[in-house]
């Protein structure tokens, strides 16, 4: 059990970091190679201005006519990411880890907070698994490969909360906590997770355009 | 609000050659390459960024008037309209079948206005009309698209304009309009063809061939509010653009090409164009582009933004406003395309006494069903359009409760549109171009 | 070109009181000045469904029930497209051709002005007429006129079978083809555009599209071997009489000759191409970068590069300079040599290269007022209406076409009272 724990948290980690990173970088690299080839007419349209303005709306709950309209789902979406964000990088075991390894800590969230946060992230996968599941529209454009990515998102949060509870099983669920942690690290440069990087891009090209050429909002 | 009253049309399944001869030519292997090449050679970070980024939601649909109209059937939604096409497409990395292609191609050409409202609803801004455009394209190379739309984009690739309006025709008609009008503007002139004028005067093949009066009312307007204009006789005086919804992008070109060359030849200042929204979007968004042109290479003033112009300056005089109280459409690529909601207000609060607002409205509002070529597929997908614009027939029937009696709509397809609409749903209101109601109620010389 | 030697460069200036017309006629439309400057004509109405022309004051013999597209020919000869009870043609000086037609548009001048040709239309046929004289071919639809460079051959891209409403398979199989003189091509395409016709005038160039996608340049109905994403229209070398056109290739252009890529730079556009006078130098208008424009000679893109357009190239009769218009937002501005002169204008108009190769010129607006620009120095006097200016054979002197105070003035001026 000890040797794969330290092969999850030694080598495991570093190759997920590694991946996490390195992917992320060469999505984006990609994408801006790609645009400089085929299709650099984007950057005479990209405007600071009006990206952030599109940016700035659609992070902010409420913001935007679709979040009013859908008030319960922005409530839950809006709490489901900043936990899902927040709470591995603020709880204070993970902090502990870097301090342990690199000698670097932060501010970390109190263990309660933390816990209610990984309780939203559980609760608002499952609003979500939910709502594929109902909803008809949802589930007409939902596949295999959508439940597959929120159990990715999911299972380090159920892991991890089953961890710190000790309920049963302790050193498996620290196990498959991590593991399910590196998943989803790698997952997310290479799988829709990537929204996380690019709805950013592709919130101020639509931004852009609406404010440059369009002039009228894009929210 | 009272449902809307449905008129009992027969649902003819027509078959449309556009789709059926298309599609019977072609073969597997012809439709994996143009596939592939089109994804490969035409496409980049965005069809990728926008594919990959998408995490199946559903958000957008509510956005969609066919949708909402459809009685939220997911397949009307934009992302399930993006499923049905594109994303088999790509995930099945072109290897799909003709009668694929020909829903597909029904699917993006009739199915989808292009109207842009879901790209407002989506979080990432993922932009599913060029999605759809995309489709159009990959349709477009395959042959299999719809007869009536294909038809327009060959009269555009012949005569440069989209009626098949022949060389001597256009300026016959000009002259003939002039001299209509001259019976009741002495001395007014339609200038053909006059270099150095302010402004160059455009309108769609429509006007000429089927709406003549059109034309009167613009020169009656111009002469009246002693506009410096002119209108080119030569080809290049047609702005519109069916080859841009077929997604032949080369006549899209070819045809705007020739319109602002024409404009530049001509020396004006500006190009003014008559009340037409696709138009619009093709001068001044999409067909510049695909010449290298980032921004129109001549600014390009639409009709809304021009009678702003001229009724801010009281360059019109006018005899008393417009009695009636009138509801004012919001045109996708005008407005959401455009943003002229506020100049919209404008023009309509100075000429009419009563406006009646719809809602949802100005940028928001709910696409007309007849654009982004989709009134131009023809006969076979009238019913499913009108049907597919519930919303609409809503949005009108809710403001004539409020007292609306006409409703104005500055472009042509939607104009169309609603009248399709209005009469399906037996929808008792007149629809008039801001033109019309100019002509109406300005002065004329006794 | 006329011969600008026999114009007269001695007298400073001659004026005619146009302004006086309008007394004299219902209304009077905008002035149109023969090339050397002599005589002033505009269209005037004489009365309901009766107009004239009205040329130094003077009118034709013969009013018409419509006039329309006053253009003076090269040689100085005036005419216009006219029509009698319902029928159609060209007045030259005033005298109309014998030939009637339903409908004449599109006046076109030989260089020295001696043909003169329209596309026409009759029981719905149409033909090309030079000189008074239809094509004995008739056709369903035509388009894309050209004219030899000598005048003496007309051309158009022509419909040779017929297709119904909707018929779009059958429009896709092509029944279109280009003619010269009336004979077409025996090759069907799915569209014909732009063309030109070879020095010697025995070769028919032109822009076809042989499929839904698929384009290329025929040369008399015989298209190159490869296509291209799309093509521009094609010019002949002077010198080798080869064919070369703007091709689109993955999404970028060049220009090929013959088929083959003839220049290595790839642009965002590339569009009319030009030879200089001595066939050395084949200049085009180009796109270096998305959004930007500007001049590639040989291949060679000026550094300058400009936010709108540019258009009106124009090389000088040595081959060795090259003027043009650029247009950035509202301003105007000319470009000689890839350099940009100073002031900029609301308009321009094309520019002119004085023969000793001296003097850039062009006829530029400023809030309404016209005037004459010259080595970006703008002349003293802003008019109500000007032409382009000409310089003389020497260079030295500057013939200018205006209206001052309701007068039109034909002035010859040495260069040097504008440059300073």
């Amino acid at each position: 059990m000890h040797d794969i724990y330290s092969f999850v948290s030694g080598p495991l980690a570093w190759v997920a970091f590694i991946a996490f990173f390195a992917g992320i970088m060469y999505r984006l690299i990609d994408m801006i190679v790609q645009v400089i080839k085929k299709e650099p007419f984007i950057f005479t349209y990209m405007s600071l201005k009006y990206s952030l303005r599109s940016i700035i709306h659609w992070i902010t709950p409420f913001g935007t006519l679709n979040w009013r309209r859908n008030p319960i789902l922005t409530i839950v979406t809006f709490a489901f990411h900043i936990s899902l964000i927040l709470s591995p990088i603020f709880l204070l075991s993970h902090v502990t880890l870097w301090d342990e390894a690199w000698n670097i800590s932060w501010w970390t969230l109190p263990d309660g907070v933390a816990d209610i946060m990984a309780l939203i992230v559980i609760a608002g996968s499952l609003f979500f698994l939910i709502r594929r599941l109902t909803q008809r529209e949802v589930k007409f454009v939902t596949s295999t490969s959508d439940y597959v990515i929120l159990a990715i998102v999911a299972a380090p949060f159920v892991t991890g909360f089953l961890a710190y509870h000790q309920f049963f099983g302790y050193p498996i669920f620290v196990i498959l906590h991590i593991l399910a942690g590196e998943i989803m690290l790698v997952a997310i440069p290479f799988t829709r997770l990537s929204h996380m990087i690019f709805s950013l891009f592709t919130r101020a090209y639509m931004g852009s355009e609406f404010g440059v050429i369009r002039k009228s909002k894009d929210y | 609000m009272a449902e809307p009253a449905k008129k009992q049309e027969q649902e003819v399944k027509m078959t449309d050659e556009g789709l059926e001869v298309g599609a019977s030519r072609l073969t597997e292997d012809k439709i994996e390459k143009v596939i592939n090449q089109v994804l490969k050679a035409e496409t980049g970070a965005r069809l990728k960024t926008y594919v990959d980024t998408c995490v199946h939601c559903g958000l957008c649909s509510e956005a969609c008037h066919f949708y909402m109209s459809n009685d939220k059937d997911p397949k009307w939604s934009p992302v399930g309209k993006v499923k049905q096409t594109i994303w088999e497409m790509i995930n099945k990395k072109g290897k799909v079948t003709p009668e694929f292609i020909k829903r597909a191609s029904e699917i993006a050409s009739t199915e989808c206005n292009l109207c842009r409202r879901c790209l407002q609803f989506c979080p990432f801004g993922i932009d599913i009309a060029y999605l759809i455009a995309t489709v159009r394209r990959i349709c477009h190379k395959l042959g299999v698209t719809p007869r009536y739309i294909q038809d327009t984009a060959h009269s555009h690739s012949v005569t440069m304009n989209q009626m098949w309006v022949k060389g001597d025709e256009w300026p016959d008609t000009l002259q003939w309009q002039e001299e209509e009008a001259r019976g009741e503007f002495p001395g007014l002139r339609i200038p053909l063809e006059k270099e150095g004028a302010d402004v160059m005067y455009s309108v769609i093949a429509p006007e000429p061939k089927f709406q003549a009066q059109l034309i009167y009312q613009a020169a009656a307007i111009m002469n009246v509010a002693g506009v410096d204009w002119t209108m080119p006789a030569d080809m290049g005086w047609d702005n519109s653009d069916m080859a841009m919804f077929t997604g032949d992008n080369e006549i899209m070109g070819r045809v705007k090409r020739a319109h602002f060359e024409t404009a530049a030849r001509l020396r004006v200042k500006r190009i003014v164009m008559g009340e037409c929204g696709h138009a619009f979007r093709s001068v001044y968004d999409t067909g510049n582009r695909w010449l290298g042109w980032s921004r129109p290479a001549i600014p390009i003033v639409h009709a809304i933004d021009f009678y702003y112009e001229l009724l801010r300056d009281n360059k019109i005089p006018i005899k008393e406003k417009f009695k009636d109280p009138v509801t004012l459409h919001d045109p996708c690529n005008v407005i959401r395309g455009g943003g002229l909601m506020e100049k919209s207000r404008f023009v309509a609060n100075a000429l009419c006494e009563t406006v009646v607002e719809m809602h949802p409205n100005r940028e928001y509002n709910y696409c007309c069903a007849a654009g982004g070529g989709v009134i131009n597929c023809g006969p076979p997908y009238k019913l499913k359009r009108v049907k597919g614009n519930r919303v609409k027939a809503e949005q009108l029937m809710d403001a004539r409760a409020r007292g609306a009696k006409v409703i104005i709509s500055p472009c042509h397809n939607c104009h169309s549109g609603l009248k399709d609409i209005k009469n399906y749903y037996d929808i008792h209101m007149d629809i008039k171009f801001f033109g019309d109601i100019i002509y109406k109620i300005m002065e004329k010389p006794e | 070109m006329a011969d600008q030697n026999k114009w007269d460069w001695e007298i400073k200036e001659k004026k005619v009181p146009i302004g006086e017309w309008k007394e004299h006629f219902e209304w009077v439309e905008e002035p149109y000045a023969s090339p050397d400057g002599e005589k002033v004509a505009a269209v005037v109405n004489i009365g309901e469904g009766e107009f004239n022309v009205c040329i130094n004051g003077e009118t034709w013999e013969n009013p018409f029930e419509k006039i329309w597209y006053v253009r003076f020919s090269p040689d100085g000869r005036l005419t216009a497209l006219v029509s009698d009870t319902g029928e159609w043609t060209v007045a030259v000086d005033g005298v109309p051709w014998e030939n009637k037609f339903g409908y004449v548009w599109n006046t076109m001048f030989g260089p020295n002005g001696k043909n003169i040709a329209v596309a026409a239309q009759q029981d719905g046929e149409y033909c090309m007429v030079l000189n008074g004289e239809p094509w004995e071919e008739k056709f369903q639809n035509m388009t894309y006129f050209a004219m030899s460079q000598d005048g003496t051959k007309t051309a158009a891209a022509v419909q040779v079978e017929g297709f119904g409403e909707g018929e779009i398979h059958k429009f896709q199989q092509g029944c279109f083809t280009a003619a010269m003189d009336g004979q077409a091509w025996d090759n069907r395409f799915v569209n014909v555009w732009n063309m030109a016709i070879s020095p010697d005038n025995t070769k028919l160039a032109a822009e076809v599209r042989v499929n839904l996608y698929d384009y290329t340049i025929a040369v008399n109905g015989v298209p190159w071997e490869k296509t291209f994403g799309c093509v521009w229209q094609p010019i002949f070398n002077p010198k080798s009489g080869s064919v070369i056109a703007p091709v689109r290739v993955s999404g970028k252009w060049t220009l090929a000759e013959n088929g083959k890529f003839l220049w290595d730079g790839r642009f965002f556009q590339v569009w009319h191409q030009m030879f200089s006078p001595n066939g050395e130098k084949l200049a085009a208008i180009v796109a270096p970068k998305y959004g930007r424009w500007t001049v590639a000679v040989n291949g060679q893109p000026w550094t300058a590069t400009f936010s709108d357009m540019v258009t009106d190239m124009v090389f000088s009769q040595d081959s060795s300079r090259i003027a043009a218009l650029a247009k950035e937002g509202e301003q105007w501005k000319v470009v000689a040599d890839g350099s940009v002169w100073s002031n900029v204008f609301d308009m321009a108009w094309k520019p002119a290269i004085s023969s000793n190769n001296k003097y850039v010129a062009a006829k530029v607006e400023k809030k309404g007022k016209y005037t004459i620009a010259v080595n970006d120095r703008i002349w003293s006097k802003e008019c109500e209406a000007a032409w382009d200016p000409i310089f003389n054979s020497n260079g030295d002197k500057i013939l200018l076409r205006t209206v001052e105070n309701g007068q039109y003035v034909r002035r010859v001026l040495p260069v040097t009272e504008i440059t300073g």
